[in-house]
C-alpha cells in the first residue's frame, strides 16, 4: 500500500503546480465524505484510491481539470445521497404515511 | 434587539446505527458507537445560518450540553455557519440523567445572559424523542413559542411561523424574543464539508459549567428499565381464503 501511494504522489508532483493542489484537495474532500458511505468507509476508500490510480498518468492540464470537475460533481452527488437517506429515514420514522 | 440567535444542538447516536440495549437493561450501548448531531438540530442550525445570510440577524451561537465529545457537535454547527459556540460541561451521573428539564433551564439562563432574540431548537431528539425542551425553555423564559415550524419569516420585531399540525398547517405571528422548534420540512441542511470544518477551527467555543449559570441539574426522573421492542413474529403462508379464516379463528382474532 505504501509503494502504490508514493507512485501516485510522484505522479501528482509531476503535474503543473496549481493542479497538484486541486487533485490533492479533491482526494482529501472525497475521503472525508466517504466516512459516511452506506457500504462502509473502507469500501469507499478502496474505490476512491483505484479511481485516482487509474488516472495517475494523465498529464494534459485540460484533461486533469475535467477530471477534477467530475470529482466535484461526485461530491455533490454524495451530499445529495446522504441528505435523501436521512430525510427518508426521518420521514418514515416520524410521519404517518399519507395513503 | 441584539440580533443574536441561540441554537441548541444535541449529540446523539447516529440515525443510521442499529441500536443495541445493554445486557443489564439499564440503557442503550453508547461506547464506541457512532454519534452525530441530531437531524432536527441540523435543521435548526441551517435556519439560523439562513437568517444571518439574509442579514435579518447578526450572530449565531451554537450551544451543546454534555461531556467533552459535545464539542465535536458544536464544531459541526460552526462548520455550517455558526459564529461561536458555548459548551456547557455536563459529565458522569449528571449527564446520564440530563433531560429536557435540565437543558431548558440551562438554555433559559444562556438566552438571558446572551440577550438572545431567538432560541431555535430541533423539535425533538431522535434518542429520547421527548419533544419538550423547546416548550419548557419558552415557559421558563415566559417567551412565546413557534413549535413544529415548517416556515419561519421575520417581520420587524415579530416572527411569522407556519406550524405542522395534525390535519394541516397553522400560521401564527409571535413577538420576539421567542423560542422556535424546527420540523423536518423547514429547510435542507447544508453538509459540513472538510474545508468548512477546517475554517471553523478558528471560531471560539466557550466553556461553561451549569453551576456558573445557577442551574440545578437534579433529575426528577429515574430510568427503571430499557427493553427492545418485541421481536416481529414470522408470518405464515396459507393456501386458500378458508385456511386464512380458520387460522384467524384459531388465533381468536375473528
Amino acid at each position: 500500500m505504501q509503494i502504490t501511494f508514493s507512485r501516485w504522489w510522484t505522479s501528482v508532483c509531476d503535474m503543473a503546480n496549481p493542479l497538484r493542489g486541486e487533485v490533492f484537495r479533491l482526494y482529501k474532500n472525497l475521503l472525508y465524505l466517504g466516512r459516511e458511505y452506506p457500504k462502509g468507509a473502507a469500501y469507499f476508500r478502496e474505490r476512491l484510491k483505484s479511481a485516482f490510480m487509474k488516472n495517475k498518468d494523465v498529464k494534459d492540464p485540460e484533461k486533469i481539470k475535467a477530471l477534477v470537475a467530475k470529482g466535484d460533481f461526485v461530491i455533490k452527488e454524495l451530499q445529495a445521497l446522504y441528505y435523501l437517506r436521512k430525510y427518508r429515514a426521518m420521514k418514515k420514522r416520524y410521519y404517518e404515511s399519507e395513503e | 434587539m441584539s440580533g443574536r440567535v441561540l441554537v441548541g444542538v444535541k449529540r446523539v447516536i447516529d440515525y443510521a446505527v442499529k441500536i443495541r440495549v445493554k445486557p443489564d437493561n439499564s440503557g442503550v450501548v453508547t461506547d464506541g458507537v457512532k454519534h452525530s448531531m441530531n437531524p432536527f438540530c441540523e435543521i435548526a442550525v441551517e435556519e439560523a445560518v439562513k437568517l444571518k445570510e439574509k442579514k435579518l440577524i447578526k450572530e449565531v451561537v451554537a450551544v451543546s450540553c454534555g461531556p467533552q465529545q459535545s464539542q465535536e457537535t458544536i464544531r459541526t454547527a460552526l462548520a455550517m455557519g455558526a459564529d461561536r459556540g458555548i459548551h456547557v460541561e455536563v459529565t458522569g451521573k449528571d449527564y446520564d440523567t440530563l433531560g429536557p428539564l435540565q437543558v431548558s433551564k440551562i438554555l433559559a439562563a444562556l438566552a438571558k445572559k446572551e440577550e438572545a432574540q431567538l432560541v431555535i431548537l430541533g423539535k425533538q431528539a431522535i434518542d429520547d424523542d421527548c419533544n419538550q425542551t423547546g416548550q419548557m425553555t419558552a415557559a421558563l423564559l415566559d417567551w412565546p413559542q413557534g413549535t413544529f415550524a415548517s416556515e419561519v419569516s421575520l417581520e420587524n420585531d415579530k416572527v411569522k411561523v407556519v406550524r405542522e399540525i395534525d390535519g394541516g398547517l397553522e400560521t401564527i405571528k409571535i413577538s420576539t424574543p421567542a423560542v422556535l422548534t424546527a420540523d423536518l420540512r423547514l429547510n435542507t441542511p447544508r453538509y459540513a464539508t472538510l474545508p468548512n470544518i477546517m475554517k471553523a477551527k478558528k471560531k471560539k467555543i466557550a466553556n461553561v459549567k451549569p453551576a456558573d449559570l445557577g442551574v440545578d441539574l437534579t433529575s426528577r426522573l429515574e430510568v427503571l428499565r430499557v427493553d427492545e421492542p418485541p421481536q416481529r413474529q414470522a408470518g405464515m403462508k396459507v393456501e386458500t381464503v378458508d385456511d386464512l379464516v380458520v387460522k384467524l379463528k384459531d388465533a381468536g382474532k375473528v
